[in-house]
């Protein structure tokens, strides 16, 4: 069982921004996902998983690019040729 | 060469944006109007996802597709609604309304690229692109009466599909028969250098209906528990077809799939989490407030602009990457995933194509599916091919209750011409 506690530091966690209000619903259906998820449970870890991923490496070759104004076209705040993005500190 | 009027009616809400006057050239697609899902950048055109997040969004590049798709002459008419993001199976999570069943307005018309579907289905455009990241073009082609193909992993490039979960996800073709998906097919696929993930295996092929000799297989585990006993029987009835066209049916076992749903919603969840952190109103969509602390801006801003759907599965997706939780969810789903593929690998050395249902059932009605879970459990016959990579295309194969139902036909990576061929007896074989 998740606890509305918990649900509210997953939020938290992922920055998703939640209110009181849903808290109660989130959790409820938090639950049933999470009681379902368990049938992962039987599954055996077993050896490492083969993913049968390799990596794709090409040449660092210098192609065309957006110019800076189509880039920066959709920001709200910019400054200088740069996004503005609020306060880290 | 020219300029296409596009005003039909759109009485199913099947777009989120239309382009009245789009411009077409030369090609083999001249002049033909088709549809994109809005999660699909096109430049110039507002691109949504369907979600208040992306409000006011222009892209200023083409999605590689898209410029396939101009390179041959089409004209782009408009951008289709969809669940946000592409979370969901009904397009009932989509920020500008729901679209209706084009059979059936009091009706889903699946999702999540049901916006895409409707518009083909209703007869505004021949052919539309969709999106599959568990079922999201074939759900919607069976439920409104279309084809819909996800193609192998890799075979379209994913360059400018607006990423939700990237290892499971494919553009795709959806139109009114096989061979306009063939046709299709041959437009979108061959590799491109922006997606790392992207192979060389251009298509090159003529559908041809000939399938004797062709082995099929056919999973127990996709008419159990869950599987409406008409859809099962009419999805038989089109299985009897292809053993009479010459084809030799075979009964198999797919052990894997009691873990497959459970594991594809791990994943895509996870992937979800951090594919969506880009939407911080820094870069695109309605601002953030520079003037307030970066996590609550950032908060505000997600909590205003993603619906619940959205916020739920990246909740979740954080829960299981979390330290302490990331062995009983993450890991285990992984497993569970190669599984599907270890079954997929064993059957295709013993048959050539799988068959089944594409859904459980037919489509929802409106509203039917409002607990999560139970709209997450209509998934399970469409996420193994996402699990594993391998093509699958639906093919309608008659009605419930006056509602259409889908033939799914599965087949070995890389294989989707032969996934074709079979379809395209089958439709062939239903009009003889």
């Amino acid at each position: 069982m998740i606890s509305e506690r918990e649900v509210e530091h997953i939020a938290e966690l992922a920055d998703i921004g939640i209110s009181k209000e849903e808290l109660d619903e989130f959790t409820g259906q938090f639950n049933d996902i999470l009681d379902y998820f368990d049938i992962l449970d039987q599954v055996e870890a077993g050896a490492a998983v083969e993913t049968g991923l390799y990596n794709v490496f090409r040449d660092d070759e210098v192609a065309p690019s957006l110019p800076p104004e189509e880039v920066l076209g959709n920001a709200g705040e910019k400054e200088d040729g740069f996004f503005r993005a609020p306060r880290v500190m | 060469m020219g300029i296409l009027e596009f005003s039909d009616r759109d009485p199913c809400n099947a777009f989120i944006t239309r382009i009245a006057e789009a411009a077409y050239g030369d090609g083999k697609l001249a002049g033909l109007a088709i549809a994109v899902k809005d999660n699909i950048s096109t430049m110039g055109i507002p691109t949504t996802c369907g979600s208040k997040i992306l409000e006011g969004y222009i892209p200023p590049y083409d999605a590689h597709v898209v410029e396939l798709l101009k390179a041959e002459g089409a004209a782009i008419v408009g951008k289709t609604n969809m669940d946000e993001f592409g979370m969901g199976t009904t397009t009932e999570n989509s920020a500008f309304g729901p679209t209706l069943n084009p059979a059936d307005r009091e009706r889903v018309p699946g999702g999540s690229s049901g916006g895409s579907a409707a518009a083909v289905a209703s007869g505004m455009v021949k052919m539309a692109l969709g999106t599959d990241t568990g079922g999201s073009i074939r759900c919607p082609s069976a439920f409104c009466g279309i084809v819909g193909m996800k193609p192998t992993y890799g075979r379209v490039s994913r360059y400018g599909l607006i990423a939700y979960a990237n290892s499971l996800e494919q553009i795709g073709p959806m139109a009114r028969n096989v061979p306009d998906i063939s046709l299709l097919m041959e437009i979108l696929t061959g590799h491109d250098s922006h997606d790392s993930t992207s192979i060389n295996c251009p298509y090159n092929h003529t559908p041809d209906p000939d399938i004797h000799g062709l082995k099929v297989g056919v999973p127990e585990e996709y008419f159990g528990k869950g599987v409406d006993p008409r859809v099962a029987s009419t999805v038989w009835e089109a299985i009897s077809l292809l053993e009479r066209l010459g084809a030799e049916i075979i009964t198999c076992r797919m052990p894997s799939m009691s873990h497959a749903l459970a594991a594809y919603y791990v994943t895509c969840m996870s992937e979800a989490s951090s594919n969506l952190a880009r939407f911080d109103g820094v870069r695109y969509g309605p601002p953030a407030d520079p003037k307030r602390q970066w996590h609550d801006s950032f908060q505000d801003r997600r909590r205003d602009g993603f619906g619940k759907e959205v916020r739920r599965r990246v909740m979740l997706g954080t829960f299981a990457l979390s330290s302490g939780y990331y062995g009983k969810y993450y890991a285990k789903a992984q497993s569970a995933r190669q599984n599907v593929a270890a079954d997929f690998s064993r059957l295709f050395s013993e048959v050539d194509v799988l068959a089944g249902p594409t859904m459980p059932t037919i489509a929802f009605r409106l509203g039917e599916k409002s607990d999560p879970l139970s709209m997450y459990l209509s998934d399970i016959l469409t996420v193994p091919a996402n699990l594993s990579g391998v093509p699958a295309i639906s093919v309608p194969c008659g009605t419930v209750d006056g509602m259409p139902v889908g033939l799914q036909i599965m087949g070995r990576w890389c294989a989707d011409e032969q996934v074709i061929d079979v379809a395209y007896a089958f439709e062939e074989g239903v009009s003889a």
